[in-house]
């Protein structure tokens, strides 16, 4: 950019200038976003990974958080992120394959859409006023892994919807052609053919339903409860706290910093790995058809 | 093996589809069944004044949606830039492979649980705003940072997909016709993506407004009317979830009330992120059609029947000469 022309104090760039310096803003700011990102995980590891320990993992906690572990929260963790992923994959697979191969796109289909992305924008909070009066109070079950996991499923729903009509939509036609040539009947070439060929896909979809379960607090926090248990639930009936509501409760009250950032990590490690193999099978799965 | 008649099937699978209407159903009757009674018994005015006592039988609402207000612009004047901008990066200006890294990253901050933005509020930014500003450090502020992080990932994927929904050939016909590449991002694709972009922001929003945990950690959640950035406000979610663990009756109802209010913004904003996107197509002709006209031939190009692979390279050329 040199200055030599002799031009007007106030003249305008060239498309040219203006475009490098444009190029240049937005480079910085996806850099300072990137940054940050990686500021937060590293920030949190750093701090909290020398506390992740075996005993951290395996042994329940005691005085409150301060001390111990978290096994009973994990494997209570694990209950309702299972029930919720069970109870969700059926529904919305289910929902997946009526869109993609039993119906054309029309009123039916737009009123399905429109539920599902719905469903996505309400706030994970209505989810647990709702799960607290209707599961927890209506229908008595108590703050437990079964009111827990219910409200995790209706909130996961739009994520397994999503993901597995993307990955059903892009199996090739030809396979169901060849299915239904060789005298499979419709519902045989989907459960024998479509679905088994674009399971990468579905599975991307419950693993990204298990990352969402495992991070949520305000949905569970008033369905699965907040006490803090020092044994292992063994029964859906049982209340338990999450990984989430545990670090929320050790971060907020100050209880202990060390073991909020052990939390934190342990929960940020699972969700990094969670969302690295989904989007690798993602990927790896699109990658076939393309 | 039995065979399963199709039409069984089809039938169950609607069963199965029609699920997530009726759980949206099921929430909107009983969040106003709990909520609604409070509103009609202490009338409409009170329940949007701005005195929240609810121990004394005062339900006013309006200084949380306020607070509600106040950090989801904050958060859209922080996110939105930040969010358009990596979009841009990400579709019009990033080499394959670095797309190929950055893309992952950022769905990945969407996975992070807010509870840990919160935490990183609490230890981070909080001390960093009293240091620069002085004050409580938990704040207005300090909620829309947090919130303008979060909504990031909403705002950047849709984003991406608007931008990749416009046609190759219009940004074909905008560097033939001698536009730089920057031009071409800011008069032809951005117009023509707009939109999408707007049902981006849109949904960004929504996040923003719905977001309890991070928001609770970080506003300082007193009820008043904010006077700066810097004092504490306290949101509609935040109103919710602080006080539900102890509520009862007249105050549980208004909890739930709070929750009608919170439920119809959403809704709004869903259906408004709707629209915009519906109009997507109608939209991009029109929009991509308007810059180019002057010369007509942009337009003109992007109606061609020009295979997508043949133009590739062309294309790609032009942008390496271009920078």
């Amino acid at each position: 950019m040199s200055r030599a022309a002799p031009q007007p104090v106030r003249r305008r760039l060239t498309p040219r200038q203006a475009q490098r310096v444009a190029q240049a803003v937005l480079w910085a700011m996806m850099a300072l976003t990137v940054a940050t990102l990686a500021f937060i995980v590293i920030y949190v590891l750093r701090k909290g990974l020398p506390y992740v320990t075996w005993t951290f993992l395996s042994q329940p906690p005691t005085d409150s958080g301060r001390e111990g572990g978290v096994l009973p929260i994990a494997v209570g963790t694990l209950a309702v992120t299972a029930l919720g992923v069970a109870l969700a994959t059926p529904l919305g697979l289910g929902t997946a394959i009526y869109l993609t191969e039993y119906t054309a796109e029309g009123r039916m289909t737009r009123v399905i859409r429109f539920g599902a992305d719905c469903l996505a924008g309400v706030p994970s909070i209505i989810f647990g006023l709702f799960g607290f009066v209707f599961f927890v109070i209506t229908l008595g079950f108590g703050w437990s892994i079964l009111a827990g996991g219910l409200t995790l499923a209706f909130m996961i729903l739009p994520t397994i919807i999503r993901t597995s009509e993307e990955a059903i939509r892009a199996v090739p036609q030809s396979h169901r052609e060849v299915a239904l040539s060789l005298g499979a009947s419709k519902w045989e070439s989907i459960y024998k053919v479509v679905v088994p060929t674009g399971l990468p896909g579905i599975v991307t979809g419950i693993i990204l339903g298990v990352g969402r379960s495992i991070s949520e607090t305000a949905a569970v926090i008033f369905t699965a409860g907040s006490s803090l248990s020092h044994v292992v639930p063994t029964s859906v009936f049982d209340g338990t706290r999450t990984l989430s509501v545990h670090f929320y409760q050790l971060a907020r009250e100050g209880i202990s910093a060390e073991k909020a950032y052990a939390t934190a990590s342990v929960l940020v490690i699972a969700i990094l790995a969670i969302n690295v193999t989904a989007y690798a099978l993602m990927e790896r799965f699109m990658k076939r058809f393309r | 093996m039995i065979r399963i008649p199709d039409k069984v099937v089809e039938r169950a699978l609607l069963m199965m589809a029609l699920s997530s209407m009726a759980v949206l159903s099921l929430i909107t009757v009983f969040i106003f069944r709990e909520g609604a009674p409070l509103v009609w018994k202490v009338g409409l005015g009170e329940f949007f004044s701005t005195t929240w006592r609810p121990t004394a039988g005062h339900f006013g609402i309006s200084l949380m949606i306020v607070g509600s207000a106040v950090v989801t612009v904050g958060a859209l004047v922080i996110g939105v830039p930040f969010g358009i901008a990596c979009a841009v990066v990400l579709t019009e200006l990033a080499p394959a492979k670095v797309r190929a890294a950055l893309k992952p990253a950022i769905e990945i901050l969407a996975g992070i649980p807010s509870v840990v933005y919160g935490f990183l509020g609490i230890v981070v930014l909080m001390p960093a705003i009293r240091q620069v500003f002085g004050g409580p450090g938990a704040s207005a502020l300090a909620g829309s940072i947090i919130l303008g992080i979060m909504v990031l990932p909403t705002i950047i994927g849709i984003s991406i997909d608007a931008l990749q929904a416009v046609p190759r050939s219009y940004r074909e016909g905008s560097l033939a016709l001698g536009a730089t590449e920057w031009q071409t991002t800011w008069r032809v694709v951005l117009p023509a993506a707009r939109s999408g972009i707007v049902a981006a922001v849109i949904l960004g929003m929504g996040r923003a407004v719905g977001e309890t945990m991070a928001v609770i950690m970080v506003t300082g959640n007193s009820v008043q009317m904010p006077g700066s950035p810097l004092d504490p406000v306290r949101t509609l979610t935040a109103n919710i979830a602080l006080e539900m663990g102890y509520a009862a009756g007249d105050h549980r109802a208004a909890l739930f009330a709070t929750g009608i209010v919170l439920f119809l913004i959403i809704m709004a904003l869903n259906t408004l992120a709707n629209t915009a996107r519906g109009t997507k197509k109608t939209t991009a002709s029109r929009a991509a059609a308007a810059p180019a006209s002057p010369g007509g031939g942009a337009a003109a190009l992007g109606s061609a029947p020009v295979p997508d692979k043949g133009t590739a390279a062309p294309a790609n050329a032009a942008r390496r000469e271009g920078s």
